[in-house]
């Protein structure tokens, strides 16, 4: 009997399913509406402090190469869809890379000057300036096959039990969706406001450092910011949200 | 030992965890906390020995908020607005941060409309106040209890 | 250099109450909160909000360590005649913040 449970249970882990097309919503809908009304309002998401700082950093010259992001792009309205379909192959990387990591790399071999910090105000803004630009556009993930074991390992690594908890992600955010975690709904894990002014940092942050609270919930060890197992697991939020509205910059408690 | 047994218990006390870490998080707001008699002299300080009538206010606020970092508040007062008859000022009162004090707007006629909106912080589950102060020297109140739970999976605060 | 919001309506008829709502980018620490090493981390918060339409005051705003960081705070006003709305921001630390919009009136 015992043991019966104990494999019912083992199966009950492993049936952890994907969410239906159908179900599938954006961490948005589980807000009360006064949060919902915060994110609607350009003068009410502080968010948009951060956009502000990035429309300057886009127009300033930088680094030995005294370029701009401005120089290369043009208006940042140029970059429409950009931020809805990263993670990305960067040949000159020779690996996916994300948004901030694709700006970082702009910095590094354009501009020649030295990367940004993870998290940092400078990184923070260009990427929410970046990102807004994509907003209502469905999240597109590329279908360059070289992404393909990197996603792979993403889905991988969402649907591995972790941490001294021993929790996947998905057994909180599939198997147990919508349901409540202490006072909070438990989201669906949809990658689709990033950056995001989260009231509990209140601070900006991008989905590294979301993943990174998810990691130390589950009492596992984050990983370094940039670390490529975060990227994997980008890629692979990012293709289960594919055809999900985007609404960078969001709110989220 | 039975495994789904001890799985359940490990859960279990991994959600006295969960509880735990709210606790942390909350603590870096104080460890003073303005007493209900703060609040009730916080009032008394404004309104002296005048009547503090209930109505003519509208505090909006959610009851029930994920995070008391950032709470949208909206206080809305019934006045003409006129240089007779308006609204001086607005105040805005908590029960169980650290200080009983949350605002205090000073307006006018130029105004047109006595409505005032912003983001406050609460500690905890608790009772705002607000009070409205008319040009005629007559106080009106309206107040909103509201529940503050907390976001799941905080970072630590240690960085 | 702070980051300020201030949005005003484009343009509105003489009479017309409008809303004007700001937004600026502040961490308003609480000064009751401790940080890494169990000291605690000083109060930094926006004390007092003005704005002045034309010269003349038409809205002050006391803060406390109960607003949130990034101060949000909107308000209202009568349309009188076109000119400039000016905003300033005072607080600790010698906080001093000044922007000006222009408000046009048909």
């Amino acid at each position: 009997m015992k043991r019966l449970l104990g494999a019912l249970l083992l199966l009950a882990a492993q049936a952890s399913a994907e969410i239906p097309e159908a179900e599938r919503r954006s961490g948005y809908h589980d807000m009360s509406p006064s949060v919902q009304a915060m994110q609607d309002d350009d003068m009410a998401n502080p968010a948009m402090l951060w956009v502000l700082d990035g429309e300057k950093f886009w127009n300033q010259r930088q680094g030995a190469a005294n370029e701009s992001c401005a120089d290369c792009h043009g208006e940042a309205a140029r970059m429409a869809g950009v931020a809805a379909r990263y993670p990305a192959f960067a040949t000159d990387a020779n690996a996916p890379v994300n948004l901030d990591q694709r700006i970082n790399l702009c910095r590094t071999e354009q501009q020649k000057a030295p990367a940004f910090e993870y998290e940092s105000r400078e990184l923070l803004s260009l990427n929410a300036l970046v990102s807004m630009q994509s907003r209502e556009q469905q999240i597109a993930p590329p279908s360059d096959p070289r992404l393909l074991p990197f996603t792979q390992a993403g889905a991988e690594a969402f649907n591995r039990r972790q941490g001294q908890l021993n929790l996947s992600c998905a057994q909180c955010h599939e198997d147990n969706r919508g349901r409540k975690l202490a006072g909070a709904t438990i989201p669906q894990a949809h990658p689709t406001g990033y950056p995001i002014y989260r009231l509990e940092w209140q601070s900006l942050g991008s989905l590294q450092r979301r993943l990174r609270n998810c990691l130390i919930g589950m009492r596992a060890e984050p990983y370094a910011y940039g670390a490529p197992e975060y990227v994997a697991l980008e890629l692979y939020l990012m293709k289960r949200a594919a055809g999900m509205p985007f609404e960078a910059p969001g709110v989220r408690p | 030992m039975d495994q789904a047994l001890t799985r359940r218990r490990f859960l279990a006390r991994s959600g006295a965890g969960a509880a735990g870490a709210a606790l942390v998080s909350l603590m870096p707001f104080a460890p003073a906390e303005a007493a209900p008699d703060d609040l009730a002299r916080a009032i008394k300080e404004v309104v002296g020995s005048a009547r503090l009538n209930t109505g003519k206010v509208t505090l909006d606020i959610a009851p029930l908020v994920e995070n008391g970092n950032t709470v949208p508040m909206k206080v809305m007062v019934e006045s003409p607005m006129t240089a007779k008859d308006h609204v001086k000022a607005i105040h805005v009162f908590n029960e169980k941060n650290p200080q009983p004090y949350v605002l205090n707007a000073t307006l006018g006629p130029r105004a047109g409309r006595a409505a005032i909106a912003t983001h406050i912080k609460l500690r905890e589950s608790q009772k705002i106040v607000a009070v409205a102060e008319f040009s005629d020297g007559t106080f009106w109140t309206a107040g909103a209890d509201v529940i503050v739970t907390i976001a799941a999976c905080v970072e630590d605060l240690l960085q | 250099m702070t980051n300020a919001l201030i949005r005003l309506p484009r343009s509105v008829k003489k009479g017309e109450v409008f809303e004007v709502k700001t937004l600026i980018q502040h961490p308003m620490e609480t000064g009751f909160r401790a940080g890494t090493n169990g000291t605690t981390i000083p109060r930094d918060i926006i004390e007092e909000m003005i704005c002045t339409y034309n010269g003349v005051e038409i809205f002050r705003m006391k803060l406390s360590s109960a607003i949130a960081a990034n101060p949000y705070v909107s308000f209202h006003t009568v349309a009188t005649e076109s000119g400039t709305l000016y905003f300033r921001w005072t607080g600790d630390n010698g906080f001093k913040v000044e922007e000006t919009a222009r408000i046009t009136v048909a």
